[in-house]
């Protein structure tokens, strides 16, 4: 038998709510509750809490399953819906730019990559306006430049051939990031509008494509195997810079 | 094409058959788990959008595993995983451009609309480990023991940040509430 003299303690008030109290406990709370109105006040409160999360939030369990999360979809075709992804993206932000930028402080995208995209806009920034010292390796040093930078970075880097979206390679540098080195390459179009591919270690994993801009330059970037890839661009044009991200992902795809 | 090719294969191969089934199952229990998943997400981030990012990368991670999976609850395992990795992404909140939310996620208002923002501005008002614990109980019905594996903590911890939640939401939605009255 319990005593029930034995005061109930805060932790068991919890475990009476939740359901983890032993049953032979039971009793005894309950009879305590009856002596001790503030207690009971506060066993209702959480009581009424958890009825307002689930008012809140059970209707979430309702919705219809996006269709990106749709299983079939994820173990079959493990990589197309990045380009399903790049469409929503953009669609979604046409449609909704103005709300998007009044609301920009309350979202963030996810998993880490925030510190990652402000490192490859800045570095797109530093070194896109530069005439004569743009990169460290020329383009015309192509191989000697993915193997330097493969070596210096640990993962292998590519320059990729972008001639079919009218882009040619600058050449590319070595940077630092917060997580060690990282490489930036830069390819210029005939009409001089520059496009930069920054890269660097991240612990995401693998990421869908994602937007986000600071400013007037604008980055798609996505992991894959423990690499993370910004293409960053100065032009309003997104059409463009999709393009030209698809094609680099494209490579990128091939290699692996 | 010739990959899927390899795997049908694989697949039929009288070793493999059984493991075959017994994948789908594991693809089953996941999928059952989706809508509690993007509830527990929706709640822990606030967004629609990066909630349903957290649970897709959650599902790659769980279906990349699949071989890995050595039996236990399927359940606790893919909690587990989304926590970690909402962990990771609010650990690197720090710097940042500004990101285009995709769509102006208006509350998915069931109960009156005000107290479904009354809670979630309390919920967002908790660190980390407090939101989790409490969704994890509260809306998610799981055991002290099992949110206790899920954070890699001891039980008596789970408990004490619960009752930190608890009475920190309850001090949020009473100290939100005041002042409406007042006006009255």
């Amino acid at each position: 038998m319990t005593d029930r003299n034995i005061p109930v303690t805060e932790d068991e008030l919890h475990a009476y709510v939740d359901e983890e109290l032993p049953a032979e406990r039971r009793g005894d709370v309950e009879a305590w509750l009856a002596a001790h109105p503030d207690d009971a006040a506060r066993v209702q409160s959480w009581r009424t809490m958890a009825e307002a999360l689930h008012a809140r939030y059970d209707a979430v369990i309702d919705e219809a399953v996006p269709k990106r999360l749709e299983i079939e979809r994820l173990v079959q075709q493990p990589r197309k819906w990045v380009y399903g992804a790049v469409a929503a993206t953009l669609a979604a932000f046409i449609v909704g730019g103005g709300v998007g930028w009044l609301a920009h402080g309350a979202t963030a995208a996810p998993s880490g990559l925030q510190t990652f995209t402000v490192h490859a806009i800045e570095a797109h920034r530093l070194y896109v306006v530069e005439v004569r010292h743009p990169v460290e390796v020329p383009g015309s040093e192509r191989s000697h430049l993915q193997q330097w930078l493969t070596k210096r970075c640990g993962w292998v880097v590519r320059a990729p051939e972008l001639t079919g979206a009218g882009l040619k390679l600058v050449g590319g540098r070595l940077l630092p990031s917060s997580a060690g080195p990282a490489s930036f390459m830069m390819y210029e179009s005939a009409s001089g509008e520059r496009f930069t591919i920054y890269t660097a270690k991240s612990d995401a994993g693998a990421m869908q494509m994602r937007f986000a801009a600071e400013g007037r330059e604008s980055t798609l970037f996505w992991a894959d195997d423990g690499v993370v890839y910004a293409v960053v661009s100065t032009s309003a044009d997104r059409g463009r810079l999709t393009q030209v991200a698809q094609a680099i992902y494209d490579q990128m795809e091939k290699k692996s | 094409m010739r990959q899927l090719g390899v795997m049908l294969d694989e697949a039929f191969a009288p070793d493999n058959f059984c493991k075959l089934v017994s994948m789908s199952a594991f693809r089953q229990s996941v999928e059952a788990m989706i809508p509690a998943l993007r509830r527990y997400a929706r709640a822990l981030a606030r967004d629609a959008d990066i909630a349903d990012d957290l649970v897709q990368d959650t599902l790659v991670r769980a279906l990349r595993s699949e071989r890995l999976f050595l039996g236990g609850d399927v359940r606790s395992w893919l909690y587990t995983i989304l926590t970690n990795l909402n962990k990771n992404r609010r650990r690197s909140l720090a710097r940042r451009p500004q990101f285009m939310p995709l769509l102006d996620n208006n509350p998915d208002a069931s109960g009156t609309e005000a107290e479904g923002r009354d809670i979630a501005r309390a919920l967002s008002t908790l660190v980390e480990e407090q939101r989790s614990v409490l969704l994890l109980v509260m809306l998610e019905g799981l055991s002290y023991r099992e949110v206790a594996d899920i954070q890699g903590v001891p039980i008596g911890t789970v408990m004490s940040r619960l009752a930190r939640a608890r009475a920190h939401v309850k001090a949020s939605l009473e100290g939100e509430r005041a002042p409406l009255r007042r006006v009255k």
